[in-house]
């Protein structure tokens, strides 16, 4: 797999997942999408990367742990909970804000914080199990 | 939350404190420390006039509710007489600690677990709420478990540590089940509403079960025949430890639940058979098993046993006479074997060795010491004028009937008195009378740290028996009372009185003289005797340990091969099997459906996932296979998203190629065949594996669509996803807000199998390159 068109082609391949995970992260609350398949997706595109130009390159790029990412994710999702219990309702029960930010109206709840962790959790642990089992592969 | 609960909690806080203290005082902490169960010690003490008129102290605070579980604490004469005892002995403990152990790198921790354990203590002695007993019970097992196993580094320690754990912590859980069974026969959870349903629980059927358990609780915790041998080897922890758990507190929890449960439990033909038999039964072979002792600590260990076998005897006994008779014993007993222990530690701390034999003469070297045992040892004598003849006195009072069940436990009864004046003559004399012996260390007089605890104690083993009027009034007779569930009126006295009891306290005096003067022949036969049967309890429970091990070894190896095919055909056999079992017995197989009319791009789909499965059964080799598998997978997602499942549709896509690409990568790791290299029987058989799984999961698919649809929840969610959760993928907005928590629980456990599998992984890696290198 490790041919040159595999290799060039791939960090663009991996960019372009990455922002769709992203895409598909934001607008799961109503359209078909969500955190678990943005996660997956990005896991993937990590993967990929990993497979075509080796682990180091894809450490590098995502910078942190990605233990530690899905740690922070895991951390994100029971913390978007604890702001119901200041307002007096029931841990994680949604909470809805419409702040305008330059003149448009944007949507901010805490079950978006809960899918971001959701999302972080699902990339960092698949994206982990890949690059440590491609590390093996080349080790 | 007051005053009596928070002095009630202190040994806790002391618990936190004492290393801290340690670090910058040494052992000079000890002085601080002991003021800490000195605090308890005198607050209880000014709670004594009122508890002696029949009132009670309660208090307590609501704790888990919904399971009836309160932190709840009532003193009556019973809980208050053991909570002085355990706080005065503990205040003299730490001091003595602070003699022993103060040179030692650990002492703040030992102090620390000290404490740890007193609280407990007077928690398990001071618990109304059964729930409450029950956890103090444990911690006090546990805290022992640290105590006794405090001198880590030695395997005897370690040994006797978890032998004790094992054997308290099974009585632990028989103490549970026995308050369970409680609570639901009475339907009260409170010790003190309890007491007054006596005769309910004595009438209902399941009597007989909470019995069990309770004495099965009791009888492990205070070293009853044939669960003596924990506490023997106990020994091993220093000897503050043994002082203390054998003295008044641990051991004594069990002789405390009898007690507690007499009203409850007692007055029945097996409370009266089976606390005798058994309580004799140890009293009689506890001396025995002393007798062939030559360690101090070990002589004193055993006739801890037998005292604890003459408290159970004395409680089960029957009767108010008995049971004021246990009350003077147990407070001569907590003060005597207090004492003494404190001495074989301050004998072998000084000398340096615990070897009666090694030792003797110490009188002019240790005069304090000596004038200390004297006393202990002539209340543990039950000489007049100390507690302990008050104690002897009322025993033989009680138990002498003239019925062949009282004479023959009286008789065994002065047999195992008279052994015990020998081991209290052996302990306390033979070390410091006679020609001066060489020992181990230079002999001198300790300091006052070590000798305050059993000069004081000894001194009130005489004092208590002074003023007997006083101590009766205050101590015994309010114990005995809530012992007996009804008004005791306790009163003996040290002046002797010629009745029948005097006389058999000079038998038992006459004949524990003679032995003590065989001492050496007597020993010599036990040893002979013990040699001869060969296999005791303690023996016993290492076979139980080991046999349990192997037991557990061999059935591990059945079920945990390690083999990841026998894994796998035994879950899709069982998962079959239920399935097919359980449809064809309740009956629910479904209709033949009949076929549907499909369009040709549905035909194509099939024809795909038809394509990739007979791929994966015919490919080559592993390669082919999983990626052949991903493309049955592929058309499985489209037949999603023909079906209106976008969201799954999806998942099922990313699921499928991350699946792919991880099982190849594992593959490409493992070193196995290129290609399938099953016999064909075994290729048989695994297809037969598969079709029974696969035929389960479809006949269990197809007749849950025959069933009708129910829309409640369908219905619900459409309908409120947009009002109340402001979402238009009601799939999502189900993930992350109606069911959010289960989602937390969800991604908690991808994490945590991420987790798994990296370091699965890495050990793996290790071993292989250990194996390599070798």
């Amino acid at each position: 797999m490790n041919t040159l068109i595999f290799r060039t082609f791939a960090p663009f391949i991996t960019g372009l997942m990455v922002v769709f995970s992203i895409f598909i992260l934001l607008r799961g609350h109503n359209e078909p999408g969500g955190g678990f398949i943005g996660g997956l997706i990005a896991a993937s595109a990590f993967a990929i990367y990993g497979i075509a130009n080796g682990v180091p390159p894809v450490r590098r790029a995502i910078y942190f742990h990605p233990h530690s990412i899905a740690g922070f994710g895991l951390l994100l999702a029971a913390l978007a909970g604890i702001p119901s219990m200041v307002a007096g309702v029931p841990y994680l029960t949604a909470l809805w804000t419409y702040p305008v930010i330059g003149n448009v109206e944007v949507a901010l709840s805490t079950p978006l914080f809960f899918d971001i962790g959701v999302y972080l959790v699902v990339v960092g642990a698949i994206t982990g199990i890949a690059l440590s089992l491609e590390e093996r592969h080349r080790g | 939350m007051n005053d009596t609960q928070i002095y009630l909690l202190l040994p806790f806080a002391a618990a936190v404190i004492a290393p801290i203290l340690v670090r910058f005082l040494g052992e000079k902490a000890a002085w601080i420390l002991a003021l800490f169960p000195a605090a308890i010690f005198v607050h209880l003490f000014g709670l004594v006039e009122q508890i002696s008129n029949g009132e009670v102290v309660t208090g307590g605070f609501v704790w888990v509710p919904s399971l009836n579980a309160n932190f709840t604490y009532f003193l009556d004469g019973l809980s208050l007489t053991f909570a002085l005892l355990i706080s005065g002995i503990g205040t003299l403990i730490i001091l003595y600690a602070g003699g022993y152990l103060g040179g030692h790198k650990h002492f703040g921790r030992f102090l620390s677990f000290i404490f740890l354990f007193m609280g407990a203590m007077i928690g398990l002695v001071a618990a109304d709420n059964l729930i409450t007993l029950f956890i103090f019970w444990e911690l006090t097992s546990i805290t022992s478990f640290l105590l006794i196993g405090f001198d880590h580094n030695r395997e005897a320690s370690r040994r006797a540590a978890i032998q004790a754990l094992v054997v308290t912590g099974g009585g632990g859980l028989a103490l549970l089940a026995g308050v369970i069974v409680l609570q639901s026969i009475s339907g009260v959870s409170e010790l003190s509403l309890l007491l007054g349903q006596g005769d309910v629980v004595r009438d209902h059927p399941y009597y007989l079960l909470a019995f069990f358990l309770i004495i099965g609780a009791a009888f492990t915790k205070s070293a009853q025949f044939p669960f003596h041998f924990w506490l023997p080897n106990a020994m091993e922890a220093p000897t503050p430890v043994s002082a203390f758990l054998h003295s008044a507190t641990m051991v004594k929890a069990g002789v405390y639940l009898l007690m507690r449960m007499n009203p409850v439990l007692g007055d029945t033909v097996i409370w009266e058979t089976v606390l005798p038999v058994f309580g004799t039964a140890t009293l009689v072979i506890g001396t025995l098993l002393a007798v062939r002792q030559t360690d101090l600590k070990l002589m004193l260990a055993y006739t801890t046993v037998a005292s604890l076998g003459l408290l159970v005897m004395l409680t089960g006994f029957g009767g108010e006479k008995a049971i004021e008779a246990a009350v003077y014993y147990l407070i001569a007993h907590a003060l005597f074997k207090g004492a003494l222990f404190m001495i074989a530690g301050i004998i072998d701390h000084e000398a340096g060795t615990r070897d009666v034999r090694k030792l003797g003469g110490l009188r002019k070297a240790m005069p304090i010491t000596f004038a200390a045992a004297c006393l202990a040892a002539l209340s543990m004598a039950g000489l007049p004028p100390f507690f302990g003849f008050l104690a002897k006195e009322e025993i033989y009072a009680a138990i002498a009937h003239p019925t062949f069940w009282g004479v023959s436990i009286t008789l065994l009864t002065i047999f195992g008195n008279a052994l015990m004046l020998v081991i209290g003559a052996t302990v306390a004399l033979k070390p410091f009378l006679g020609e001066p012996v060489k020992t181990p260390k230079n002999a001198h007089e300790g300091p006052i740290l070590l000798w305050a605890g059993p000069v004081v104690l000894s001194i009130v083993g005489l004092v208590s028996a002074l003023f007997a009027g006083f101590s009766n009034h205050d101590f015994v007779s309010p114990m005995a009372s809530a012992i007996a569930g009804t008004s005791v009126e306790a009163h003996a006295s040290v002046i002797p009185h010629f009745s029948l009891a005097l006389l058999l306290s000079v038998i038992t005096i006459g004949l524990g003289v003679a032995v003590y003067l065989k001492i050496d022949q007597a020993r010599f036969a036990m040893a002979w005797l013990l040699a001869k049967i060969g296999w005791g309890p303690d023996k016993g429970f290492d076979q139980f340990i080991s046999g349990l091990v192997r037991f557990a070894t061999w059935i591990t190896h059945r079920l945990q091969n390690g083999r990841m095919e026998a894994y796998m055909t035994t879950v899709f056999i069982f998962f079959g099997v239920v399935l097919w079992g359980s449809m064809i017995y309740f009956d629910e197989l479904p209709n033949v459906p009949s076929f549907p009319v499909l369009s040709f791009y549905e035909w194509g789909i099939f024809t795909i996932a038809a394509v990739g499965l007979f791929s994966v059964i015919y490919a080559n080799d592993r390669l082919t296979a999983i990626v052949s598998l991903g493309i049955q997978g592929f058309a499985v997602a489209l037949i999603f998203m023909l079906f209106g499942a976008p969201d799954l549709s999806f998942t099922q896509f990313m699921v499928e190629t991350l699946s792919v690409v991880i099982l190849a990568l594992v593959m490409t790791r493992l070193t196995l065949n290129k290609t399938d290299a099953r016999k064909l029987s075994e290729q048989l058989f695994d297809a037969c594996v598969a079709l029974l799984a696969g035929s389960a999961l479809m006949v269990l698919l197809l007749s849950v669509i025959q069933q009708p649809f129910d829309t409640a929840l369908s219905d619900f969610f459409t309908s409120y996803s947009k009002v109340v959760a402001h979402g238009g993928n009601i799939v999502n907005v189900i993930i992350v807000d109606f069911r959010g928590l289960d989602t937390l629980g969800e991604i908690s456990v991808v994490m945590i199998a991420g987790l798994s599998i990296l370091a699965l992984i890495r050990v793996k890696g290790q071993k292989m390159r250990k194996v390599l290198k070798q």
